[in-house]
């Protein structure tokens, strides 16, 4: 499974930082989490990708020893955790409803887990005030929960599960309680201090957005089983099934039939005069049934009749949406498919080039083709 | 919001709480009468507060009430709230159905029965009857008291909390005493409040279960009560009333203090 | 439930503690009252004949007898007793579920501002001690008392009526009494009501006396059932209030084995009279437990 070492940190001696083997949670009879294997580095920004009762938590949370496998093994840094309650692991978890204490100051919260290792006084006051440096927090520390706002809130529940300097830091959705711009603005700090204090990251989100920009590697999640681990790269560009294709961004999925193999995989799709042109990939034969996934942003409109790429084909305007940045199309192919483009707003749309009913020809790369074959 | 609240529900509010208060004023007024009648106002005295504070007998019973009371309090809220952490926090055990059913039933279950079965086991074991035997039978019927009050408390608990305390390495005794049990202390305190009213309050079961040299007060206000009205139990009853009506609006004042300090924290937070 | 990484030993040690508590002191009392039933008096300490005979074999023999079961059923006293009990219990019941549906309705509904502290009178009298409370009763009552006086005062009656000592101010007192337990589970219940309930209700055409028997009553059957479990359970077993506000023809079931236990001193039929009252209420008392545990477990 573990398809891109080059993208992970590297580590010392060679064995994985995470090592998580065959490990399945039932709760009853439901499965929540399905035999999944996953190896995660040092210093990586891991991301779990998935749509919402996926798993995602329940993974998190076994990983903190809050829950127990009810099968398998996980391994941290070579020990054997799985039994391992959570007070004794060297892995902090910051919570979703970021379970700040409300009955004790900021200071105090982020003050608890180092009491609990018996620090003296001194020192937790040292590390605490740097977790409130770090957290752009320092005037805030004499304050209850209760009296901050929700962004300053959940950067104490990050100071806060920062201050033990764990080996391993799990968040879970860390910024969904965030509007969009603190959440972008967060971002790059969770980014920043995981490149200061070098500590791996497991971050659990359902926004493929976040997961793409935070971090070194996703992995996809599908009712209990990971679909695909990748670069944020490799699993957008090179989904390896359609529900990943269809669950990261979006996307034109046809399905048809490998009519030819030659320089690249021909495909045709029936009920339709139209042929697709992929790039040679393996495992393919010709008579095969196969979806081709094509992201919007890959496919060019225009008016007149492109010349120089291999798959085009001609449509009418059904939908135009603005979207700022970049116009979002829905053309109506000759059998009735919709096809969806988008295309960036590079010069102000008061004399748009492509109308409503316009009749246009679309056009893409050979490469622009992801041939799903499961 | 009070849309619904018609002539009637005000009438049926205003006549049920009269009902529930004219005794308790009347009571109150005539523990201020001079003459010997509960019924005829014949002047003004505080006689009869004088003739309470001098009643030997009722006040060694209520000392001994009142210790029985916070011992009472105090056991039945450590075993009341564990009650509470079995049924709501550990999930199924062996022999939960059982356990639920022996830390609801005292709720309802008739004095005179709790009395009776009581007394028969301490009869039975030979334990000799006193303060001692009084103080276990009342613990054994609070408990079920406290367990839902502080069973209400916990399931309004975000658990998370609980597990954020471990994550960050507190074990799970510390946790409880850490995070817990603040967070539980409005509960813990209604509860052990509660325990000791219902011990105070209770006649029967302890009728059966004393001893001599263990008389409660209310042993002793239903043996003046039995022989008919008397203006120094009036007097008492002034006394109890005007003390919990004190103490409760105490704890709103204080209440209320934290919610306006609470309202003008977040006002400074949203500033800040 | 989530299972909770706690250690075994500190679990099972919280749940012990408590659980062997209430086996000692509460469940198995009732196995010695059940034991005590089959006995008979004796005048010695303690006063009743031994039921099990230990004759040197594996098992004890069981030398009880069900005299004490044959005399309950024998003897009118016993049955009218039980019977009134009930009678008296469940009419209690009404009156209080009638006297407390509205008010607590009507507290639930109250604004905001005033809702807490009309549930705070519902619950001051609770804390005040109940026996002097049933005793402020008596000054009202008797013959010469304040509600004889101020009747007589405004020329409404010209003598004295016999409100003491019967069954009406043994209504009264248990009503007055209980009241609180009927109101406070009701207040529960229809505070937690959705107020969009009523409004879609009468958005989709109903009258709001339909809007309440069709949507606020239905949903409202749990918390009437719990207060009315909460009322009538104790009623049954009550001894205060009969002995101080009623007369020599109130039969209530406590207060006859109040009597064999301290006036006749006959603690086996004390026993069987125990058993008797506990066979009537363990199917109320399942079913408060249902309502009771659902409602705990359930909390959002
Ligand atoms: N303690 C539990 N008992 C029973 N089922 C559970 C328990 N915890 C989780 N589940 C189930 O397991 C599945 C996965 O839950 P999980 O919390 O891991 O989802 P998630 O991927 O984190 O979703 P979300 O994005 O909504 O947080 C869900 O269907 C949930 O109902
Ligand atoms: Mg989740």
């Amino acid at each position: 499974m573990n398809a891109v070492e080059s993208v992970t940190g590297s580590s010392s001696d060679g064995s994985p930082y995470v090592r998580i083997e065959n490990v399945t949670k039932r709760f009853g009879e439901f499965v929540a989490v399905d035999n999944v294997s996953l190896d995660i580095e040092r210093k990586e920004f891991f991301a779990l990708l998935g749509a919402s009762g996926c798993g995602k938590s329940t993974l998190l949370r076994m990983l903190a020893g809050l829950e127990k496998p009810t099968e398998g093994r996980i391994l941290i840094d070579g020990q054997d955790m799985t039994n391992v309650p959570p007070y004794e692991r060297p892995v902090n978890m910051m919570f979703q409803s970021y379970a700040l204490f409300p009955h004790m100051s900021v200071e105090d919260n982020i003050a608890f887990g180092l009491k609990q290792d018996r620090m003296p006084v001194a020192e937790i006051n040292k590390r605490v005030e740097e977790m409130l440096e770090l957290v752009q927090l320092g005037q805030f520390g004499k304050r209850k929960p209760h009296q901050l706002s929700g962004g300053q809130r959940q950067r104490v529940a990050l100071a806060r599960s920062l201050a033990k300097h764990p080996k391993l830091l799990l968040l879970d959705e860390p910024l969904a309680a965030l509007d969009k711009k603190l959440r972008e603005q967060t971002q790059f700090e969770l980014m920043n201090i995981q490149d200061e204090t070098g500590i791996t990251f497991i971050v659990v989100t359902h926004d493929q957005e976040e997961a793409m920009v935070l971090s070194t590697r996703i992995a996809v999640m599908n009712q209990g089983v990971i679909q695909q681990i990748g670069s944020p790269n490799e699993v957008y560009e090179y989904p390896s099934s359609r529900y990943v294709a269809d669950f990261l961004g979006s996307v034109n999925l046809f399905e048809g039939e490998v009519a030819s193999i030659n320089q690249g995989i021909e495909i045709r799709l029936p009920q339709a005069d139209l042929h697709l042109v992929a790039n040679n990939r393996d495992n393919v034969t010709i008579g095969q049934n196969v979806a081709v996934a094509i992201r919007p942003e890959k496919i060019s409109v225009s008016i007149d009749k492109p010349n120089e790429l291999t798959n085009q084909c001609q449509g009418k305007v059904d939908e135009i949406a603005y979207q700022g940045s970049l116009s979002v199309y829905q053309v109506k192919l000759a059998d009735g498919r919709m096809v969806k483009v988008s295309s960036p707003n590079q010069v102000r749309t008061a004399k748009r080039t492509i109308d409503w009913d316009d009749s246009v020809w679309l056009s893409w790369d050979t490469d622009a083709c992801v041939v799903l074959i499961d | 919001m009070n849309k619904g609240i018609s002539w009637f529900n005000i009438c049926m509010l205003l006549f049920g709480f009269v009902f529930l208060y004219a005794p308790i004023v009347i009571l109150i007024i005539f523990s201020f009468n001079s003459g010997k009648l509960v019924s005829v106002w014949s002047g003004f005295s505080t006689h009869w507060y004088g003739a309470l504070f001098h009643n030997e007998q009722i006040l060694e019973a209520a000392w001994i009430s009142l210790k029985i009371g916070a011992i009472n309090a105090t056991i039945a809220t450590i075993l009341g709230t564990l009650v509470a952490f079995a049924l709501n926090r550990f999930g199924r055990f062996r022999g939960r159905t059982l356990f639920t059913g022996m830390a609801t039933a005292p709720l309802v279950m008739p004095d005179v029965i709790t009395g009776l079965a009581t007394l028969l086991l301490f009869v039975g074991i030979g334990m000799a009857r006193g303060m001692a035997t009084i103080t276990i039978a009342h613990i054994t019927f609070s408990l079920a008291f406290v367990a839902v009050i502080v069973r209400a408390r916990i399931s309004a608990l975000d658990m998370s909390l609980e597990e954020a305390a471990m994550d960050l390495g507190a074990r799970p005794v510390k946790t409880f005493i850490l995070i817990v049990v603040p967070l539980l202390a409005p509960a813990l305190v209604s509860g052990w409040l509660l325990a000791f009213t219902l011990s105070l309050d209770d006649l029967v079961i302890a009728s059966f279960v004393a001893g001599p040299g263990a008389t409660t007060l209310p042993m002793v206000v239903f043996s003046k009560v039995r022989l008919g009205v008397s203006p120094e139990i009036n007097a008492l009853g002034t006394i109890i009333v005007l003390l919990v009506t004190f103490c409760i609006v105490i704890a709103t004042l204080i209440f209320q203090r934290q919610e306006r300090q609470k309202i003008l924290d977040d006002q400074m937070a949203r500033r800040g | 439930m989530k299972s909770m990484p706690f250690r075994i030993t500190g679990r099972t040690l919280a749940v012990a503690a408590p659980y062997v508590w209430l086996l000692i002191f509460f469940l198995a009392p009732f196995a010695i009252v059940l034991k005590l039933s089959f006995a008979e008096p004796l005048i010695a300490q303690p006063p009743y004949s031994a039921v099990f005979e230990w004759a040197g074999g594996l098992l004890p023999n069981f030398t009880g007898s069900l005299d004490n079961y044959q005399f309950l059923l024998t003897d009118d006293l016993y049955i009218n007793a039980y019977l009134n009990s009930i009678k008296i219990a469940m009419v209690s019941t009404i009156l209080c579920l009638l006297i407390g549906y509205p008010m607590a309705y009507g507290i639930a509904r109250a604004p905001g501002a005033w809702r807490n502290a009309l549930l705070m009178l519902v619950i001051l009298p609770f804390w005040t001690s109940f026996l002097i409370r049933v005793y402020a009763w008596i000054g009202i009552l008797k013959n010469n008392g304040i509600l004889n006086n101020v009747l007589l005062g405004l020329g409404i009656i010209d003598e004295p009526l016999q409100l003491l000592h019967n069954n009406f101010s043994v209504y009264i007192g248990i009503v007055y009494s209980y009241l609180p337990f009927m109101i406070l589970p009701l207040y529960a219940n229809l505070a937690r009501m959705d107020d969009s309930l009523l409004e879609s209700a009468a958005d989709l055409g109903c009258r709001p006396w339909q809007a309440f028997t069709r949507v606020t009553l239905p949903l409202s059957i749990p918390g009437i059932i719990a207060g009315s479990m909460l009322v009538f359970i104790p009623v049954v077993g009550e001894f205060v209030i009969p002995e101080l506000l009623g007369g020599p023809d109130t039969l209530m079931i406590g207060k006859v084995l109040w009597n064999e236990f301290f006036q006749n001193r006959d603690w086996p039929v004390a026993s069987s009279v125990a058993i008797a009252m506990l066979v009537l209420l363990v199917i109320p008392i399942v079913i408060f437990q249902h309502f009771q545990n659902k409602d705990s477990e359930s909390n959002p």
